[in-house]
């Protein structure tokens, strides 16, 4: 299919080339918009009180102090719930675990504490702020349940699998009977803390009602089109009636994947009041939907003096809600990154009084390839193998999950060119080996794996008489780059310098795409946007050979390059005409092409998709103090084709800080009595912050791959999956202390 | 947050006058209006003293006086504190962010509040918010709490960095109040928990911090101020270690010590600074203080580790402010 197209007929002067954004000026001017920023003439707000019980039932609620605040418009809450479907099915969204979505405000059942309660609407924000502050809500409260340890024994097999995500597979070999035969034996426990995203931009939803009575939704939303689905479903509402638009993300991470309450919240009082609504969520209410939730997994390897794996087994139970099924793929990256005829791999759950949890960055692939890195790492050293050397004698070219080959894998280019950039010949196996003054010195590498996906997606493209071309699609710019990359394919495509493109995202009016996230949007969106655009260049092409005495009358399509604005004989420039020449000489003023991409099945049959990441750390602990410095990264990533390495590095330096988090310091803290996050703010939940961040150094190595016409497997997520294992490693190296639960704070140093 | 009244003082005698209950006096405001968004403070009034003339740094009788609206970035970056009193500007710059520094007075960062999570949290019980409520910290999430002074009713620590040099360097908060003047040493100013933790300090109603006054400088070389923190910035203290030393040779002539982040107040052990005078300015000196002073403290369901610690925190900070190499603030490694 998409292979018949060639980006050699492009002049690729952009494509692969470092690029700026072309929405950074918007966004450091503050032209960019974000979906708490848009308004209406009459906009009420709205403020969302939350409940205080994780369990139980409200037994009332008075809002009468609230509603006799001047300027109050409404509290709305189940009691009063404007008519609206009921059913569960009414609240399925596109990428939602299998279960019964939050209806909010639906009934007097509490599921999670924050769960929204009520939604009091006023003529400004403060009004609304401090009415919520004077709702009185009673509850009969039950006993929540929120630590995964006492849920171990009793965790489950999600009887219904969620959409996009593989279970495990069946076991192969016998991984009990070879694990109790090995010479050398790793059985470990491990585990991380539950993790926020915290993207910077809070959540908001801002319903305008139009004149027609049709309403835009701007929601913070990694996909508009999945909040229209949303919509559409709860409120019966005709595709038509509702345009969701969402042109710029403040941070995703995942949790824009799915609709949050607050749109709901503000489109429902917009019906209600016929008047256009915003709803903003505070920090502290960010802490009331999606998390990354804390896993225990035990990880046990078994394998001969020499370091060949013989037997593999990679166990995790993982909280998830009360009312829906999360599930992540966590275990089975282990059977995918090693050969081992011995293995068994399984993955349960745990019903916990929270809300759901939901995907952030490499969701699965942080939590267990922290497990499996970190073990590879204690039988390196109960082999005397270098960590590298083991993963070598480990390796495989095929899958041995799926026994197909990888479509490329580029790994071991990844261990010789970090390796060689970090100096990791010179390492000590030794822990406590290295120090400077009253600093350990440690060095730590892991590996890192993530699926190369592609999803079914459209894209439009406009070309005009002036040479100007428009290119788009509904899916979202969710802080990666995804403007500036489509916007390099597209000039790429018509041979057009940058400024004469425009991209144009986040609008349900646009082609259809998914959301944004599993590092699919530029294979997926990129491929469908380089079809349209190769589209629209074999039409011009035509009207170019149609022209009177036209230099490229007898000239085949596979001949021509489209370069600065002109359709050229290749190697002679001299023969050629230009686009806008055409497009007069044909009579158009524009040209419009709508094209759909989809991943090549018959690529899929044959071949698996991974991108890869060796990634080597130093650091350095003061030994008596346990102070942990992240001092130097090197990161060297397979990524297929990388579309701007300016980009891309910065997705792999985000991703790489987010890994120093993650090992260090991210950890939503439960009071389990409570069943409520404590620490719900940036003060005290901790990200890294500058001083936390040194020496970050990206590699992307060569790689080629044929999974999409571009060559192009995504960067979003690959950068943060081995890091806090190496990390982990690292302090191994430097103190002699392994610690297996994240965040390695100063306390498990001591 | 709730409406309030606003009134601007143009005197300290103005800013007393409008004071009554339910008013807040407010400067910086980096600490009262994120208190006040969460519900924790709602006053009626808000008494506006940043036009009171309170905002110099004077010499005076051999010391410095830091007026009570003088910023934390303005006290920092003084020739005189820097030359003189260098534990207190590395105090300061180890706390908050160069924005907030900006915007925090002298006397505001006295009267910042805990950081303990329920005592932010209006959707649970908390004796130092709602008296008689109940402190669900203890038994709870209490990793960054109190391991000295605390009592059954409370067991929240005091945040501020600068309050910590403050202590060893033995100042005086001047005030002004319906009473009238009145001067308080420093270790009386903030006050354990006991049976009344919604008393932050010994403050009287309607009194206000006029200048807090630094006695003669004693410790410009060995001197430090030693910061352990979750990340290596921007985080409030799990410990710290203000510490100041006066020197004969080899031999401890004065010490004084103040611990942060584990207690309600900047925590002092005078037996301890006793116990280091006349004795050599030796590890073994450092640890036996040490020992002396994490012998009396009480741990909580999670923060048994700040004990040993602290323990290790005081003798490094003691060995840094002996050999006169001070923790220093823009490189993290601990020398």
């Amino acid at each position: 299919m998409a292979t018949q197209i060639s980006t050699a007929a492009g002049t690729d002067r952009h494509v692969g080339s470092p690029r700026s954004r072309v929405d950074g000026p918007a966004k450091v001017t503050g032209l960019a918009k974000y979906a708490g920023e848009f308004t209406a003439a009459d906009l009420v707000h709205g403020y969302v009180v939350g409940s205080t019980i994780a369990r139980g039932t409200i037994t009332g609620i008075d809002c009468a102090a609230a509603e006799a605040v001047p300027g109050v418009l409404k509290v709305l809450t189940h009691a009063n719930r404007p008519d609206v479907s009921g059913k569960a099915d009414s609240y399925r969204d596109m990428v939602g675990p299998p279960g019964t979505p939050l209806r909010p405000l639906y009934d007097a059942n509490i599921l999670f504490s924050g769960q929204p309660v009520a939604l009091v609407l006023a003529e400004d924000f403060e009004t609304a702020r401090y009415a919520a502050s004077l709702v009185k809500v009673t509850y009969a409260a039950e006993t929540p349940e929120t630590d995964i340890d006492a849920l171990v024994p009793t965790a489950y097999d999600p009887p219904t699998k969620r959409d996009g995500i593989k279970p495990p597979p069946e076991p192969w070999g016998d991984a009990d009977a070879a694990f109790g035969k090995a010479p050398i034996r790793v059985e470990r426990q491990y585990r991380m803390a539950n993790e926020h995203h915290n993207p910077m931009e809070p959540h908001a939803s801002t319903v305008i009602v139009e004149a027609d009575g049709t309403y835009t939704a701007y929601d913070k939303i990694q996909g508009v089109a999945n909040s229209q689905q949303y919509l559409t479903g709860a409120f019966g509402l005709k595709p038509e009636q509702v345009r969701v638009m969402n042109p710029y993300l403040g941070g995703g991470f995942g949790a824009g994947l799915r609709p949050q309450y607050q749109l709901f919240l503000a489109m429902l009082a917009a019906k209600d009041l016929g008047r256009s609504v915003r709803v903003v969520l505070t920090r502290e209410q960010m802490w009331s939907f999606t998390y990354r939730p804390e896993a225990v997994q035990t990880v046990s390897l078994g394998a001969s003096p020499d370091g060949a794996l013989q037997a593999l087994r990679h166990d995790a139970v993982q909280g998830t809600s009360r009312y829906e099924d999360y599930q992540e793929n966590i275990v089975n990256w282990s059977g995918t990154l090693y050969k081992c005829d011995n293995v068994k791999l399984t993955y349960r759950l745990a019903k916990l009084d929270t809300a759901t949890p939901g995907d952030m960055r490499a969701p699965g692939a942080v939590s267990g390839l922290f497990a499996i890195e970190s073990a590879m790492d204690e039988l390196a050293v109960e082999t005397g193998k270098d960590p590298i050397e083991l993963r070598l004698i480990n390796y495989t070219d095929s899958d041995p999950v799926e026994g197909k080959p990888y479509g490329s894998k580029a790994l071991k280019s990844c261990f010789e060119q970090g390796a060689a950039r970090f100096g990791w010949a010179k390492r000590d196996p030794k822990p406590r080996s290295m120090r400077e003054g009253r600093e350990l010195v440690g060095w730590g590498m892991a590996s890192g794996i993530w699926e190369a996906l592609m999803m079914p997606s459209s894209a439009r493209a406009v070309l005009s008489a002036d040479g100007k071309l428009e290119i788009g699609n509904s899916t979202g710019d969710i802080g990666t780059g995804t403007y500036t990359i489509l916007t390099q394919i597209g000039a790429d495509a018509l041979g057009l310098p940058m400024e004469d493109v425009t991209t144009k995202l986040g609008d349900t009016n646009l082609a259809e795409a998914p959301v944004a996230g599993g590092s699919w949007t530029a294979a997926s969106s990129g491929t469908a946007v380089m079809k349209a655009c190769r589209n629209i260049a074999a039409q011009v092409f035509v009207l170019a050979r149609q022209m009177e005495n036209s230099p490229l009358a007898n000239v085949d399509f596979e001949r021509v390059v489209f370069t600065g604005g002109r359709i050229e004989v290749a190697g002679d420039p001299s023969r050629g005409v230009s686009i806008k020449d055409a497009m007069r000489a044909g009579g158009f003023e524009t040209i419009e092409v709508t094209e759909k991409a989809g991943p090549d099945s018959d690529f899929a049959k044959q071949f698996e998709c991974y991108t890869h990441q060796a990634v080597f750390v130093e650091v350095k602990v003061d030994e008596d103090l346990g102070q942990v410095r992240v001092t130097r990264v090197v990161s060297a990533i397979a990524a297929g084709k990388i579309l701007n390495p300016k980009t891309a590095r910065s997705q792999i330096i985000g991703a790489t800080v987010m890994g120093i988090g993650s090992a260090l310091h991210e950890e939503s803290m439960l009071d389990h009595r409570l069943g409520r996050f404590m620490n719900r703010n940036l003060g005290e939940y901790h990200v890294p912050a500058n001083a936390d961040i040194h020496d970050l150094d990206v590699i992307f190595v060569d790689e080629e791959d044929k999974a999409n016409p571009l060559g192009v497997k995504g960067v979003g997520e690959i950068g943060i999956v081995g890091t806090a294992a190496a990390i982990a490693n690292a302090v191994f190296h430097a103190t002699g202390k392994r610690v297996r639960d994240l965040p390695i704070t100063i306390d498990k140093l001591l | 947050m709730n409406r309030f009244d606003y009134v601007r003082a143009g005197t300290v005698a103005e800013a007393v006058q409008a004071y009554g209950a339910g008013a807040r006096f407010i400067a910086g405001g980096t600490n009262l209006i994120d208190l006040m968004k969460y519900e924790v403070e709602k006053p009626d009034r808000l008494i506006d003293i940043t036009r009171l003339p309170l905002d110099g740094i004077e010499e005076q009788g051999g010391g410095l006086r830091l007026g009570a609206l003088a910023t934390n970035a303005k006290v920092a970056y003084d020739d005189r504190v820097a030359a003189h009193y260098p534990l207190l500007r590395n105090a300061i710059l180890a706390g908050a962010s160069a924005q907030l520094r900006n915007a925090a007075s002298t006397g505001g960062n006295l009267l910042q509040r805990t950081r303990c999570y329920y005592f932010y949290d209006a959707g649970t019980p908390c004796n130092k918010r709602e008296p008689g409520s109940g402190c669900p910290a203890i038994g709870g999430v209490n990793r960054i709490h109190a391991i000295f002074g605390a009592s059954d009713a409370c067991i929240a620590t005091h945040p501020s960095d600068m309050c910590v040099a403050l202590a060893a360097l033995e100042a005086v908060v001047r005030v002004s109040g319906p009473g009238g003047d009145r001067a308080i040493p420093f270790s009386e100013f903030h006050r354990l928990p006991g049976d009344n933790p919604e008393k932050d300090t010994n403050l009287a109603p309607g009194e206000i911090v006029v200048s807090v006054d630094l006695p003669e400088s004693r410790f410009p070389q060995t001197y430090t101020y030693l910061k352990l923190r979750d990340r290596l910035s921007y985080a409030f203290a799990l410990v710290s270690v203000a510490a100041g030393l006066e020197l004969d040779g080899d031999t401890i002539k004065t010490a004084r010590l103040a611990l942060g982040g584990v207690a309600h107040k900047p925590w002092r052990n005078r037996e301890a600074e006793a116990l280091l005078e006349g004795k050599p300015a030796t590890v073994e000196s450092f640890r036996e203080a040490a020992d002396l002073i994490v012998a009396e403290a009480k741990p909580q369901s999670e923060n048994v580790f700040k004990i040993e610690l602290a323990r290790r925190a005081i003798v490094r900070g003691l060995e840094q402010a002996a050999a006169g190499t001070p923790q220093s603030l823009s490189d993290k490694r601990i020398q």
